[in-house]
C-alpha cells in the first residue's frame, strides 16, 4: 500500500555511554595494535641489533615489553577518558553526547604518559622475564636508554597514529558507501512514484480495451505512454531539460489520463513562447500533476480540471499547477487510500539541492469559486541559464 | 430462470465498456443491468435493481468498492439473496490473493480472458447451487425466518471485515488519542470530555456527538475522527456509528442478523449492522 517507505538507513545505534564506546573502540583496536607493535618491536630488536650487533632475543623481549608497556597505558588512558566523560557529564546531569569520538580524548595523555612512563615499565618487566638489570631510566648519559626512550615514543606514536588513520578511513568508506546508498535509494524512491503500478496497469487495461475498440487510437496511447515511461527512466540522467520538453512530458501524462478518465477529466497547459527554452530541472512539474489528479480529481465524482501555466515575473520563472478537485482537506481525510505526498515533498527537496533558498513552492486552497488545490513553484531564472540544453 | 444480472462499478468508461464487452463474449446471458462510475451509484443501483452479481472497482470517487460493499451488506434488505461480489482492482494493494474467492473473487487489471473466464465459470456455479438450496427454503417454515440461504452474506461479511481491517492501519502514524472533544457553536467552543460521550453518529459531513444530557456537532467526518478514538472503549457499530462500549447496557440479536443496543443514560436505542453484529456475544 505505502510504495513509499522513508525508509532512511537506521542510524548507528547510539552507544549507552563514553565509557562503553571507548571500551568499543578499546577492543576493536586490540588484535591490530599487538599485531603493529608485534612488528615494530621486531624491527627495534633488528635495529638495536644492528648497532651492537649482541643478543637480539633479549633485545626483542625488551622492546616488546616496552611495546606492550606504552600501549596498555594508551589504552588505559582511553578507557579513563571514557569514565571521566561519563562522570562529568552525570555530575551535570546532561545528556550524554555524540559518542564516536569516546576514547580518542585519552590518546594524547595517553601518547605521553606512555613515552613517561612505558618504558621505566617495560624495562622492569623484561628485567623480571629475563633477570637481567637494566640501567635506571633516569641515567640518561646511557646511550641504551636514550634509544629505549627514543623508539619507545617513536614506536607508541607510529602505532596510534597508524591505527587512527585506518579507522578515519574505514569511516570515511563507509560514509561514502551510505551516501552512495542514500543516492541510490531515492532514484529508486522517483521511479517507484513514476512508475506507480497502479496507474501503470490501469493505463495497460484501457490500453488493452483500446486495442480491440479503436487500434488508432490504441497506438496513439502508446506512443504517449512510451514518451511517458522513457522521459521518467532517463530523467535521472538528464537533470535539466527546457520548459517546452517538460510541458510535453506533462502534456504526455495528461493524454493518458484523459483516456482513462474520459470527460471526468478536463486540462489546459499555457507555456508562453519565450519561456519555452528555459531550463528547469526534468519532471519537476509531472508528479504535481499527477499529485493534482490522483488526490484533487480522481476522487472527485463529477471530476474537474488540471491547468499548468508558466509565465514570468521580474527574474523568476513562476510555474502553478491548479485543480478544481476535492481540496486539501479532503484529500488529507482520504491520504489513507492513496498513499503519501510524495510528489510533493520530493519536489521540494529537488528544488532546495538545486537552487539553495532561492527556488520556493507553494501549497494552498484555490482561491475562487471552484475550489481546488493551487500549487506555485518560484525558480530563479539565471542569465546563463544554458538556453540551448536539450 | 431469469437471466442472471449484473452490476458494473468502474469510474473508467473505457475499462467498463472492455469489461462489458468480456462479459458479453464469455456469458451473453448475462445481462448488465447498470453500469455506474462512483461508490454511492454502486450503492444506490444495487439496492433498487437488485442484480445477481455485482463488479466493484475498489478504486473509485466517493466511496470506493470495499466502502460500497460494506453499505450494501448493511443495507441490504431481508429475503432476497445477497449479490455475489466480484472486487476489481489494477493493484493487489489489499492483498486479495490472500483471499479464498467464495462469495467474493477478485480480478485484478488488466483482466485477461482466461482468468475472468474463470470468474464467470465460478460465479455460474454459485449461482446455480443458490438455485438448488433455494426451493428446501421456500418450503421450510415461512415468515420471520431468514432464508438461511444467504450463506454469501455471512461469508461476505467476514471477508469484507478482514478486508476492512487489513486496508485501514495504513496511516504512517497514528494521530494521537483524542482527549476532548471541541465542539463550535458560532463563538463558543464547547469541550466535552471523550469520556461522556456515549456515542458519535455520522451526520453528512458532520458528527453528532451524543453524552447523557446533550448532543453536540463537530465539523469532521467520521473517518477522520475514528482512527482517534480508543479502540477498545469506542466500537463501532455501524458504518455511521462508533459508541462507548461501557454506555452498552444490553445487545439483542435480532432475526435480520442486526443487533438492537441498549444504552446506559439515553432512552434511544442503537442499532448494530450485520457487520459489526459478531462484536457482541456472550462471554
Amino acid at each position: 500500500m505505502n510504495t513509499l517507505p522513508m525508509n532512511s538507513p537506521a542510524p548507528a545505534r547510539p552507544v549507552p555511554t563514553a565509557f562503553a564506546a571507548a571500551l568499543g573502540r578499546v577492543k576493536r583496536r586490540l588484535p591490530r595494535t599487538v599485531l603493529l607493535v608485534a612488528a615494530i618491536c621486531l624491527v627495534i630488536a633488528l635495529i638495536l641489533t644492528a648497532i651492537d650487533g649482541r643478543g637480539f632475543a633479549v633485545k626483542l623481549i625488551y622492546s616488546l615489553s616496552v611495546g606492550a608497556a606504552c600501549n596498555t597505558i594508551v589504552f588505559a588512558a582511553m578507557l579513563l577518558s571514557g569514565w571521566s566523560t561519563d562522570l562529568l557529564y552525570r555530575t551535570r546531569g546532561l545528556p550524554l553526547p555524540d559518542q564516536r569520538n569516546a576514547g580518542w580524548l585519552g590518546v594524547l595523555p595517553g601518547a605521553l604518559g606512555a613515552a613517561l612512563f612505558g618504558p621505566p615499565l617495560g624495562l622492569s618487566l623484561a628485567d623480571w622475564i629475563t633477570g637481567f638489570t637494566s640501567p635506571s631510566m633516569l641515567n640518561l648519559n646511557s646511550t641504551s636508554t636514550r634509544l629505549t626512550l627514543l623508539f619507545s615514543v617513536l614506536a607508541t606514536l607510529v602505532t596510534i597514529f597508524v591505527l587512527q588513520a585506518q579507522e578515519r578511513l574505514a569511516q570515511a568508506r563507509a560514509q561514502a558507501e551510505a551516501a552512495q546508498r542514500q543516492a541510490a535509494e531515492n532514484q529508486l524512491r522517483l521511479l517507484q512514484s513514476q512508475l506507480e503500478p497502479h496507474m501503470l496497469f490501469n493505463t495497460l487495461a484501457n490500453l488493452r480495451v483500446l486495442i480491440g475498440m479503436d487500434p488508432a487510437r490504441a497506438q496513439a496511447m502508446l506512443d504517449r505512454l512510451i514518451a511517458f515511461l522513457r522521459a521518467t527512466l532517463s530523467a535521472s540522467r538528464t537533470p535539466q531539460h527546457p520548459l517546452a520538453t517538460e510541458f510535453e512530458r506533462v502534456a504526455d501524462y495528461l493524454a493518458l489520463m484523459d483516456i482513462r478518465m474520459g470527460p471526468r477529466l478536463q486540462s489546459r497547459l499555457e507555456l508562453p513562447a519565450e519561456l519555452g527554452q528555459l531550463a528547469v530541472p526534468s519532471l519537476l512539474l509531472q508528479p504535481l500533476v499527477e499529485n493534482a489528479i490522483k488526490h484533487g480529481l480522481e476522487p472527485k465524482v463529477q471530476g474537474g480540471r488540471v491547468e499548468v501555466s508558466a509565465r514570468r515575473d521580474a527574474d523568476m520563472l513562476v510555474l502553478s499547477v491548479r485543480d478544481t478537485g476535492i481540496g486539501l482537506a479532503a484529500a488529507a481525510a482520504a491520504a489513507d487510500h492513496g498513499g503519501s505526498h510524495f510528489g510533493l515533498a520530493q519536489a521540494r527537496e529537488r528544488l532546495a539541492t538545486l537552487f539553495g533558498g532561492r527556488a520556493m513552492l507553494s501549497l494552498a486552497e484555490a482561491s475562487d469559486s471552484e475550489g481546488g488545490v493551487l500549487v506555485t513553484l518560484r525558480l530563479p531564472i539565471e542569465p546563463t541559464s544554458p538556453t540551448t540544453a536539450a | 430462470m431469469n437471466a442472471p444480472r449484473c452490476l458494473i462499478a468502474e469510474d473508467e468508461p473505457l475499462l467498463a465498456a472492455g469489461l462489458q464487452a468480456d462479459l458479453a463474449a464469455l456469458w451473453p446471458e448475462l445481462v448488465v443491468a447498470a453500469q455506474v462510475g462512483d461508490g454511492a451509484s454502486a450503492v444506490a443501483q444495487a439496492l433498487a435493481l437488485q442484480p445477481e452479481i455485482c463488479f466493484l472497482d475498489i478504486r473509485m470517487p466517493g466511496l470506493t468498492g470495499l466502502e460500497a460493499a460494506q453499505e450494501l451488506a448493511e443495507d441490504w434488505p431481508e429475503g432476497t439473496p445477497f449479490p455475489l461480489l466480484v472486487f476489481v482492482t489494477a493493484y493487489d494493494q489489499y492483498a486479495l490473493a490472500a483471499f479464498d474467492a467464495q462469495a467474493v473473487d477478485y480480478l485484478v487489471k488488466p483482466v485477461d480472458r482466461a482468468r475472468l473466464q474463470a470468474c464467470v465459470s465460478r460465479l455460474q456455479n454459485r449461482l446455480q447451487t443458490r438455485l438448488q438450496t433455494r426451493p428446501a427454503d421456500r418450503s421450510a417454515p415461512p415468515a420471520g425466518t431468514a432464508p438461511k440461504s444467504d450463506d454469501t452474506l455471512a461469508q461476505t461479511m467476514n471477508q469484507l471485515r478482514a478486508l476492512l481491517s487489513a486496508a485501514a492501519p495504513t496511516a504512517a502514524q497514528p494521530p494521537p488519542l483524542l482527549d476532548v472533544v471541541q465542539a463550535q457553536v458560532g463563538n463558543l467552543v464547547h469541550l466535552v470530555p471523550v469520556a461522556e460521550v456515549i456515542y458519535f453518529e455520522a451526520a453528512d459531513k458532520y458528527v453528532r456527538v451524543i453524552t447523557a444530557e446533550r448532543e453536540h456537532l463537530i465539523r469532521m467526518s467520521l473517518r477522520e475522527l475514528l482512527p482517534q478514538l480508543d479502540p477498545q472503549r469506542f466500537w463501532q457499530i455501524h458504518r455511521g456509528t462508533v459508541v462507548q462500549a461501557r454506555c452498552i447496557t444490553t445487545a439483542r440479536r435480532e432475526e435480520s442478523g442486526k443487533v438492537t443496543l441498549a444504552l446506559a443514560r439515553r432512552s434511544e436505542k442503537l442499532t448494530a449492522s450485520r457487520l459489526y453484529a459478531h462484536l457482541f456475544k456472550g462471554m
